[in-house]
């Protein structure tokens, strides 16, 4: 039955369901677009750490890297979130700000591991070349070994960046109202299943138009064997 | 002797315990081809790798075209500027090509050329000029090396053998002093390998310094001016193409080339 024939009451309904969902829709690509944004590069620095010839600074690095990929990110969030006024007397006032610090950490632990695997596949023939070519290091970086790099991670990282679209739901949490929760609030307050099923459908659009982007990327980038 | 354009000098190299190379002395004169034989562990490798710089030797001396490049007595201490331009005195071509995937063949032959003109003072004003002159003498080096109609294609549209001469261009674009061959047809199909032998063999006829690191040996004896047998670290025998196989001296070296005959 079109929209336009449902009764006002069912109509009313989804049009009011809508407006919370999108409300919480966008609390959800904020998350998102504002972890990616910051993890992409602090990861890169991470790497740095993981991969540096200090020895120290490569555990300490590592170590870390382990610890937030080893335990749940829900507990990170959880642990940021009350752990500095339980701890400290300083609570924080700003959940999303609790989550994003969260997500953004531990996602750029996750995109360092990822570049890590990315620069030590590439072959040492490479940087030889280079060498013996005259090259210097940040040349040889930049204008050899980047986008093979980047060719090699594109599999992982769309996979990864895939996954972050689900886990920002982990924000509902400490009470952060992205997608998830608001549509677990309607169905607690209407007792009504349907937003469930249709949230579904958000998340599987979102990571869809992800596909296709990292899709086109790949395609983009058939043209060299490396 | 002032035409000598290579000196190796009592050159050692250890890889922790193992040593690899115990004591390598040779020269070679401007112009001339020097072919290295020797069995798989004799240290080949690891001597062109000590004088192209990809490795430190740890004792002796190496100078290429006036430059030292090592010398253990007293330690080269060069501006980074400075090693780079006595590194772009040796060039050297890989048994696995190494060519850069991402770029086309003109491009590979073209990028480090381009990088260090961008240094040059008159850069900026002369760009244009420069980048055509750059291209023209890549194009000219596909030439030579019959790959002009593949300056466009990318690394993986080319048979190993393509590659391998791309890459032999690519190692003459900077005019190294001495140019450095390690085994450039091993990782060849045989049917591949005369297309490469035929561009060194070319280059030895226009005079370009080289060295080759090699198993074809009848290729080696047509070829060289000098051949160096390696064993064990050591240079075991060295002379002409005809003392060396024609009239070994040492009953290795029959040993190993009757390997060859079989």
């Amino acid at each position: 039955m079109p929209v336009s024939m449902m009764p006002l009451s069912v109509f009313d309904d989804f049009a009011n369901v809508n407006i919370s969902l999108l409300s919480g829709f966008k609390t959800t690509l904020l998350i998102f677009f504002i972890t990616l944004a910051a993890s992409l590069p602090l990861g890169l620095l991470i790497t740095m750490g993981s991969m540096s010839k200090i020895a120290p600074v490569k555990a300490v690095v590592r170590t870390f890297v382990w610890i937030i990929r080893g335990t749940p990110l829900m507990l990170q969030v959880m642990i940021i979130f009350y752990g500095p006024g339980l701890l400290f007397d300083m609570p924080m006032r700003d959940r999303l700000t609790a989550v994003l610090v969260a997500f953004i950490i531990n996602y750029a632990a996750y995109f360092s591991e990822i570049y890590r695997g990315g620069i030590s596949s590439i072959p040492q023939g490479q940087y030889e070349a280079c060498k013996v070519l005259g090259m210097t290091k940040s040349q040889t970086f930049f204008r050899v070994v980047l986008l093979q790099v980047v060719k090699r991670i594109v599999p992982p990282m769309s996979n990864e960046i895939i996954t972050l679209v689900k886990d920002t739901s982990l924000a509902r949490v400490i009470s952060v109202t992205e997608l998830m929760k608001s549509a677990q609030d309607i169905v607690n307050q209407r007792a009504i299943i349907w937003p469930l099923f249709y949230i579904g459908v958000f998340y599987l659009l979102f990571s869809g138009l992800l596909t296709l982007l990292f899709n086109f990327i790949e395609k983009k980038m058939s043209y060299f064997n490396g | 002797m002032s035409d000598i354009i290579l000196k190796v000098d009592g050159l050692h190299k250890r890889f922790g315990k193992t040593e690899v190379l115990k004591g390598i002395s040779f020269d070679l004169e401007k112009g001339q081809v020097l072919s290295i034989i020797g069995s798989s562990g004799s240290g080949k490798t690891t001597l062109l790798r000590c004088i192209t710089s990809l490795e430190t030797a740890d004792e002796g001396r190496i100078e290429v075209d006036g430059n030292v490049i090592f010398d253990s007595a007293s330690p080269v201490r060069d501006s980074k500027r400075e090693t780079r331009r006595k590194q772009l005195s040796t060039g050297l071509v890989f048994q696995s090509f190494n060519l850069f995937p991402q770029y086309t063949a003109l491009q590979n032959v073209e990028l480090a050329v381009r990088l260090l003109a961008k240094e040059r003072p008159d850069y900026k004003q002369n760009k244009k000029a420069i980048k055509a002159e750059i291209e023209k003498n890549a194009m000219e080096l596909l030439r030579s090396v019959g790959l002009e109609d593949k300056a466009g294609n990318y690394p993986c549209e080319l048979s190993g053998g393509q590659q391998q001469r791309v890459s032999i261009a690519r190692a003459l674009a900077p005019h190294p002093a001495v140019l450095f061959f390690d085994e450039p047809t091993s990782a060849l199909d045989p049917l591949l390998t005369g297309e490469i032998l035929k561009v060194i063999k070319q280059l030895a006829a226009g005079k370009m310094t080289m060295v080759i690191v090699t198993h074809e040996m009848s290729f080696a004896r047509e070829v060289s001016d000098k051949v160096v047998y390696m064993q064990h670290g050591v240079i075991a025998e060295q002379g002409t193409p005809e003392e060396l196989f024609d009239n070994p001296k040492s009953p290795e070296v029959r040993a190993f080339l009757n390997k060859f005959e079989d």
